[in-house]
């Protein structure tokens, strides 16, 4: 039921745009500021390994799961068996 | 030293091509050396905002591919002879734009002119982070609307991220120009205010640009809106910005429609 008593009963509506606009902004900052974070992770931990171990690129696995208030960081790496072990085991 | 910049938004249709083209006239008007970039790839109208339209013969890829000089492809303004334009391709495939082939050009057109300005497609794709990869300097085109701050946000960690000079570990400079802005929406409540744009994303603002129905008359005829009517208030805002793009310290206001009456009379009809 619109009349033109509406016009002046109208609410201001670029206050609902900045607060929706806020709290969008603080969720997507975080989730992208976490790629970044994410990748350099596992490129300091693929760094720190290949020190000691000799192991593939793609056997390091870093994970950020988000679930409410709190992040969990999972890090899954597969550590080569011994070369002698595996031909044993062929 | 020669100036290399963005002009940038992630949404589209907030105003790039229409910014670009008044502010690389501006900075021309002002006696620098410009010249403007299309990098709208498949897209073009930088050439048609600058009514140059039909003087296309080469474009960026012709010259990328070897087809053509860079000399060959620069289109230099009939207004204003220190104001050139390099278009993008209409027909050939986005991927045809190599970032060594971008470099290349970019390096030469250092060599030849003060402010080099490369409009940005709209998206987060490839051309327009190609179109980013080289600036010192990025002008963020935001509307004073949900969708188009949220792109800017976005836009504004790509910069961050994903720059030659991000990468190198060095900052880039980044500008906002708040565009279609109407002072007394925003006054009543029914627009964001300069300022909640700015709390929001949080870069220095370069200038507001009144939404003025000058900004069509222009494009309807091929000019920038500062050749075209130099003393409207959308002319005047961009005059300001690159007043303020040259280091200039210029007070910010929206300009308005209220005029002398000299300007009353003469302004509108200068073209």
């Amino acid at each position: 039921m619109s009349s033109i008593f509406d016009l002046f009963r109208r609410r201001p509506t670029a206050n609902v745009a900045r607060e929706r606009l806020q709290i969008l902004l603080s969720h997507e900052r975080a989730s992208v500021g976490q790629e970044g974070l994410v990748a350099l992770l596992r490129e300091e931990i693929l760094a720190v390994i290949a020190k000691h171990v000799n192991l593939d690129r793609d056997q390091v696995q870093v994970k950020v799961e988000r679930s409410g208030d709190s992040s969990i960081l999972e890090i899954d790496v597969t550590m080569p068996t011994a070369k002698s072990r595996m031909v044993a085991g062929a | 030293m020669a100036k290399v910049v963005v002009v940038t938004s992630g949404k589209g249709g907030v105003g790039k091509t229409t910014s670009t083209a008044a502010l690389g006239a501006a900075l021309a008007q002002n006696g620098e050396k410009v010249v403007v970039v299309d990098f709208d790839v498949g897209l073009r109208n930088l050439d048609l905002i600058m009514g140059a339209e039909r003087r296309v013969v080469f474009d960026m890829i012709n010259v990328i591919q070897g087809d053509a000089k860079l000399a060959q492809a620069l289109i230099r303004d009939k207004r204003l002879d220190n104001l050139s334009l390099l278009p993008a391709s209409q027909t050939r495939d986005k991927d045809a734009l190599t970032n060594e082939g971008v470099a290349k050009i970019i390096a030469e057109l250092r060599e030849k002119f003060d402010w080099i300005l490369c409009d940005s497609p709209a998206g987060i794709e490839r051309g327009a982070t190609l179109a980013m990869h080289h600036a010192d300097i990025a002008i963020v085109v935001t509307n004073p609307e949900v969708s188009s701050v949220r792109d800017s946000d976005r836009i504004i960690g790509m910069l961050d991220s994903k720059t030659e000079r991000a990468e190198r570990g060095e900052r880039i400079e980044k500008h906002l120009l708040l565009t279609r802005y109407d002072p007394v929406r925003a006054a009543r409540g029914d627009m964001l205010k300069v300022e909640d744009v700015l709390d929001i994303l949080s870069i220095p603002l370069l200038g507001i640009i009144p939404e003025s129905q000058e900004v069509l008359r222009a494009s309807n005829v091929g000019s920038p809106v500062t050749l075209s009517a130099p003393v409207s208030p959308p002319a005047r805002a961009y005059m300001d910005a690159v007043r303020r793009l040259r280091g200039e310290t210029v007070e910010m206001s929206v300009p308005s429609e209220k005029l002398g009456v000299m300007a009353r009379l003469f302004g509108r009809r200068v073209a």
